[in-house]
């Protein structure tokens, strides 16, 4: 289908009759996914919000119930999340992110009914890439800037217009009968193929991770892991900035009589993410908890899904405060060496 | 640089030089961890040399070390030594003397967030280049707040001093005078602003040399001090907390702000303490080790402006 650019806000508004609709906005130098503000048709069109989406799915903090004491019992409550939501102006990385957070969530051992929740509620409207940054590798990890995995639309800006590619049932229903949207021709798609092959040659080249899992399964113990970390700080920027991180935390916030259960993202980065009770901590220092969030995403999260659980969405690389560079770890780990 | 480093490990006068090397990214340079002559041949010294590099001195117990620091980093080291966290004759201080940090967050806005694929450390500043624009930027331009008014580029202690001293800027308190100015009501909506953006993600924390406690009170489980969601109220309590942890201590580095990977504007709260140290007690921090603590002395004639009817 197409849409003219000047019909978007029209469109983005019909939505919110029944949808919350989020879109990626950047101010003051800082960027992230927000509520649209009706009759504006405004989207930030840069590529990677500073913060993912991944809170829209899986929140920073949320109330999985609440109790309160009484003369007669507990009274509890189990809190979800059902608002229904458009995220608009998704980039394919992220999409692929929320991939990877539904086989967490949604495998058949452990269903999470809060993410659930959300995630049954969502539609994901993608906007494809038409200039990938330096930073951005998801060529290197099976994705690409114009990729359709996990959304229900893909947009592709051809100017005055936008192609739009249809993907699942759910994008279909969002669009299906709305006026904005007519047929798309044979010279749109060939426009379209175009761009995606313009983006793609803008990528930088692909690493060679095919040799990575191996040299994960026996390097446990090797002097690699003395020195790739070294200049890390600990902090979980790179772990909450990750739309693909999905480790996290309980816990109780009382007042008197009543009290609420609380789930928050935790990082591996932290000192706390596995101190027992006891006081032993089987990850003391920062090499263990760096090998870790390596081991996670390229090792242990491949034996249990197939996949490496890393979009290539660079953010990481970005953000770090001391500019330790995974694609430059990765290296490193299957070169054997450190630098 | 590279020579004095070369140097020291030559002659086993330390193990390891922690100091810079280029990073990944333009306008990145990293910290980078020396333990041979060939390795510190990487070594390198710019405006680009964001990180405050004692935070690692703590991390290092067997290690003779060389450690690089700027005229803010060693009033840092300073602190720590004042305050019995390292002890002196384990560290050969490499002093670099600074002419002020390049916050890469201006050079982003003066390019309007577009992506700098290129840069270059000249003699005046820096030229970045991104697809369809380069820009000659000046150092002054995109100077880190903290480095305005650095009377202290020079190191105020060191073993080694690589380059010629630099003179003092002036004392240059304008950001926070201005916002004294302001009506309360705008001053909170600032700091519900840039708390709001927090994400608790510690990196302004762990970057810090002189925020070492072995169990920081965000961390504290039993009893648990603030909610562990990042809600704007709980953001507060622990900038406000960690605020006050080092009020008298805090050295101006600056690092921490520049270390936020969501650009929380953490010096209008350091910078504003800092302020208030000098001014109601005309302390400053960092300038020798002998020089007793401001929150440990105590002195009758200190002010009580603060104290209802003092
Ligand atoms: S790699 Fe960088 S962002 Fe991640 S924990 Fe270490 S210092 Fe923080
Ligand atoms: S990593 Fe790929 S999908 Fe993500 S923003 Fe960059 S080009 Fe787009
Ligand atoms: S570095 Fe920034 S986002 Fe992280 S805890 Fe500090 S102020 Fe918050
Ligand atoms: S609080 Fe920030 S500016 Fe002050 S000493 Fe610590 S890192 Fe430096």
């Amino acid at each position: 289908m197409i849409i003219r650019k000047a019909a978007v806000a029209k469109f983005l508004d019909g939505l919110l009759k029944e949808y919350a609709v989020y879109i990626p906005r950047r101010r003051e130098g800082y960027s992230e996914y927000t509520p649209l503000d009706p009759g504006s048709g405004y989207f930030w069109q840069g590529l990677n919000t500073q913060k993912p989406p991944k809170e829209l799915l899986f929140p920073h903090g949320e109330t999985l119930y609440s109790y309160r004491l009484r003369s007669d019992g507990v009274e509890l409550r189990t809190h979800f999340d059902e608002e229904k939501r458009v995220l608009f102006g998704i980039r394919p990385c992220d999409a692929k992110g929320f991939c990877y957070l539904d086989r967490v969530f949604t495998r058949q051992d452990y269903q999470d009914v809060y993410y659930q929740t959300r995630r049954n509620n969502t539609v994901l409207i993608g906007l494809a890439c038409l200039a990938p940054t330096t930073t951005c590798f998801c060529t290197s990890l099976g994705g690409g800037p114009f990729d359709t995995e996990g959304l229900d639309l893909l947009w592709v800006d051809l100017g005055e217009r936008y192609a739009v590619r249809v993907l699942a049932p759910k994008g279909e229903a969002l669009i299906k009968g709305r006026p904005e949207f007519v047929p798309a021709g044979e010279a749109d798609w060939q426009a379209v193929r175009e761009l995606e092959g313009g983006a793609l040659g803008k990528m930088a080249p692909v690493l060679d991770l095919s040799g990575l899992k191996k040299r994960l399964d026996e390097n446990y113990s090797d002097s690699v892991w003395d020195r790739v970390f070294e200049k890390c700080i600990g902090c979980a920027a790179c772990t909450y900035l990750c739309p693909t991180c999905h480790c996290f935390d309980l816990s109780y916030e009382v007042e008197g009589s009543q009290g609420l259960c609380v789930r928050t993202w935790d990082s591996c980065a932290f000192p706390l993410f596995t101190l027992h009770a006891s006081g032993h901590n089987p990850r003391p220092t920062g090499k263990e908890r760096f090998r870790q969030r390596v081991m996670h995403k390229f090792r242990y999260f491949v034996e249990n899904w197939g996949v490496m659980s890393c979009v290539g969405c660079g953010r990481c690389i970005i953000h770090c405060p001391v500019n330790l560079d995974i694609r430059d770890v990765l290296r490193q780990i299957i070169a054997g060496v450190s630098a | 640089m590279r020579q004095a480093a070369r140097r020291l490990l030559e002659e086993n006068t330390v193990n390891l030089v922690i100091g810079y090397a280029w990073g990944t990214l333009p306008l990145r340079t990293a910290p980078f961890f020396a333990r041979t002559p060939a390795e510190a041949d990487r070594l390198v010294y710019n405006s680009l040399c964001e990180n405050n590099l004692v935070k690692y001195l703590l991390r290092y117990s067997k290690e003779k070390l060389g450690l690089v620091v700027k005229g803010c980093d060693a009033r840092s080291l300073v602190v720590l030594l004042r305050e019995n966290q390292v002890q002196r004759d384990r560290v050969h201080i490499i002093g670099v003397p600074c002419t002020g940090v390049i916050d890469r967050r201006k050079v982003m806005e003066l390019v309007d967030g577009q992506e700098v694929t290129g840069a270059e450390v000249t003699v005046e500043g820096i030229v970045v280049r991104g697809e369809g624009f380069e820009k000659d930027i000046k150092t002054d331009e995109v100077l880190c707040v903290s480095c305005r008014g650095c009377k202290y580029g020079t190191p105020v202690l060191y073993d080694t001093l690589v380059g010629e001293e630099v003179r003092a800027r002036e004392e240059n308190f304008g950001d926070i005078r201005a916002f004294e100015a302001l009506p309360p009501s705008e001053r909170e909506a600032y700091f519900a602003q840039e708390m709001a953006k927090c994400i608790r993600c510690y990196a302004c924390r762990n970057v810090c040399p002189l925020c070492y406690c072995t169990e920081c009170f965000v961390d504290s489980s039993r009893p648990q001090w603030l909610s562990r969601r990042p809600a704007t109220a709980d953001n507060f309590f622990f900038h406000l907390g960690r605020a006050y942890h080092l009020a008298g201590r805090c050295v101006d580095c600056g690092a921490c702000a520049r270390a936020c990977p969501v650009g929380v504007d953490l010096m209008k709260l350091n910078r504003k303490l800092i302020k208030d140290a000098k001014d109601l007690f005309g302390y400053e921090a960092g300038l020798d080790p002998g020089q007793p603590s401001l929150l440990s002395t105590f002195d009758p004639n200190d002010p009580e402006r603060f104290i209802l009817g003092g």
